[in-house]
């Protein structure tokens, strides 16, 4: 290539302080962009109303290649669906009545169930759904891990809300626009979610790794050892994250901190759950108090 | 590129300074935006397309942007890339004026000093970006390193296809 021409624009001077001024602005604007990104490094809430803003714009365009994709890709799924449903439906009005009578059990038991917990008295703490949406799109050029949700303060999203799958724990809303939020994923290297283990109930902590696994850390017990297919689940500490969401399962032995697999997979662009905070401190009266008089 | 054998005589200057004075920033911001198809990565794999489109704009044609041009382009890819907001700002910025630098240094270079220099400033941002964004002990190294030679790999391509961009539609 050629070099650049002299980018002295002859004797005008008004040309000269043109170009002069553009320099100017190139290092004043890059002084900016430092001054905003210590803030948004020491302060990263600060901008959360400008990406929801932009989030606003981006989102719909996600959502309708997502739903083209969906369809291209569904369609020799859907013809194979065809042939297949014939023989299926034999297979199954067949599995229904063995079933019938397995069902009659669960049925007795579930009243049996529902009998006993009003004898109880057992208040469950079932945090409710806020909305279902899609994640339509990924910070995939960024070390972050970062998902938008098709969903914003116009749903009932909140920032600090937990978003799951049926399989598993997703993450945690961080900034919401008007109809859309920025949801970190458990697997973000800035992502900690307080967990206990399912058979002994060891307390420990799941950081995100950055590259698609969790770091499982015993949060209380020294040299604790962990076994290749222990599972995690969410303990509910720290009032975030409902008790007894899965959010991952060990994949080697170790000792003290171990590898492992998260539980839910967003990358398939299916439906997430937006739940409430697990103990809201602006829903505190809706919390399980102790019934007054009952301690000694 | 001069497949003819024929120089043109007149000279295509002005016409084409106002094509690309609003097609570069386009071209470079529809790169950003590739961060919006919808999927949902789990590893930063995905080239940055428009730093890329940015440094083959630069590399292609020095008066394509303005001086001042990569302050508001890396805003954009900040707001839609998920990096920290003024780290495209500021790493892009850094990079177009050392390539300005450079440019005052070389006197004459071919494709391979720009894929060269292109190389070098992908790798700048991609790893400036990692240590201001996320924490060091992270383990994004491996990703990174191979999201670095995807898009070194790839930069040919965007570089070529500024410069199909750049072309004057052909006249009937």
């Amino acid at each position: 290539m050629a070099p650049s021409r002299n980018r002295r624009p002859g004797f005008s001077r008004r040309a000269q302080y043109g170009i002069f001024a553009a320099y100017v602005g190139a290092v004043g604007g890059a002084l900016i962009g430092a001054g905003m990104l210590l803030l948004s490094t020491f302060n990263p809430p600060a901008y959360g109303a400008v990406l929801g803003f932009f989030g606003e714009i981006t989102t719909p365009v996600s959502t309708f290649l997502g739903w083209a994709g969906r369809g291209i890709t569904g369609i020799p799924g859907n013809i194979s669906d065809h042939f297949t449903v014939m023989g299926e439906n034999q297979r199954l009005k067949k599995e229904i009545e063995d079933n019938a009578t397995l069902v009659q059990r669960a049925r007795t038991l579930n009243q049996e169930n529902r009998r006993l917990r009003a004898l109880l008295k057992l208040r469950d703490v079932t945090p409710e759904a806020v909305v279902a949406a899609r994640l339509v799109n990924s910070s995939m050029t960024s070390t972050r891990r970062y998902a938008t949700l098709n969903a914003g303060a116009r749903q009932g999203v909140r920032s600090g809300q937990p978003v799951r799958q049926a399989d598993g724990l997703i993450g945690q809303v961080i900034s919401v626009g008007p109809n859309n939020a920025r949801v970190m994923l458990i697997i973000d290297p800035e992502s900690l979610v307080p967990v206990r283990r399912t058979s002994d109930g060891m307390a420990a902590i799941a950081a995100g790794r950055g590259d698609g696994m969790l770091d499982i850390r015993s949060a209380n017990v020294t040299n604790a050892p962990f076994k290749a297919g222990d599972r995690f689940v969410t303990s509910g500490t720290g009032g975030i994250y409902p008790p007894n969401i899965p959010v991952g399962s060990v994949v080697r032995d170790a000792n003290d901190s171990a590898i492992a697999q998260p539980a839910a997979n967003p990358s398939a662009l299916d439906f997430a759950l937006v739940q409430k905070t697990f103990l809201d401190p602006d829903a505190a009266p809706s919390a399980p108090e102790p019934p007054a008089g009952d301690d000694k | 590129m001069n497949r003819g054998g024929f120089l043109p005589l007149r000279r295509t200057g002005a016409h084409s300074r106002t094509r690309s004075a609003w097609l570069a920033p386009v071209s470079i911001m529809l790169g950003s935006l590739v961060t919006i198809l919808p999927f949902v990565a789990t590893l930063p794999v995905l080239p940055p397309f428009g730093l890329m489109m940015m440094l083959g704009w630069r590399l292609h044609r020095s008066d394509s942007l303005k001086p001042w041009a990569p302050v508001l382009l890396g805003l954009f890819d900040d707001l839609v890339s998920g990096q920290p907001l003024g780290s495209g700002m500021f790493f892009w910025t850094l990079c177009f004026l050392s390539i300005d630098v450079l440019d005052g240094r070389l006197v004459w270079r071919d494709f391979w000093q720009d894929w060269l220099i292109a190389a070098g400033g992908i790798t700048f941002v991609l790893v400036a970006t990692r240590l201001v964004a996320t924490p060091f002990a992270a383990h994004v190294d491996t990703a990174l390193l191979v999201q670095t030679i995807i898009s070194v790999a790839l930069f040919p391509l965007v570089s070529t296809l500024c410069t199909r961009l750049d072309k004057e539609p052909r006249r009937q």
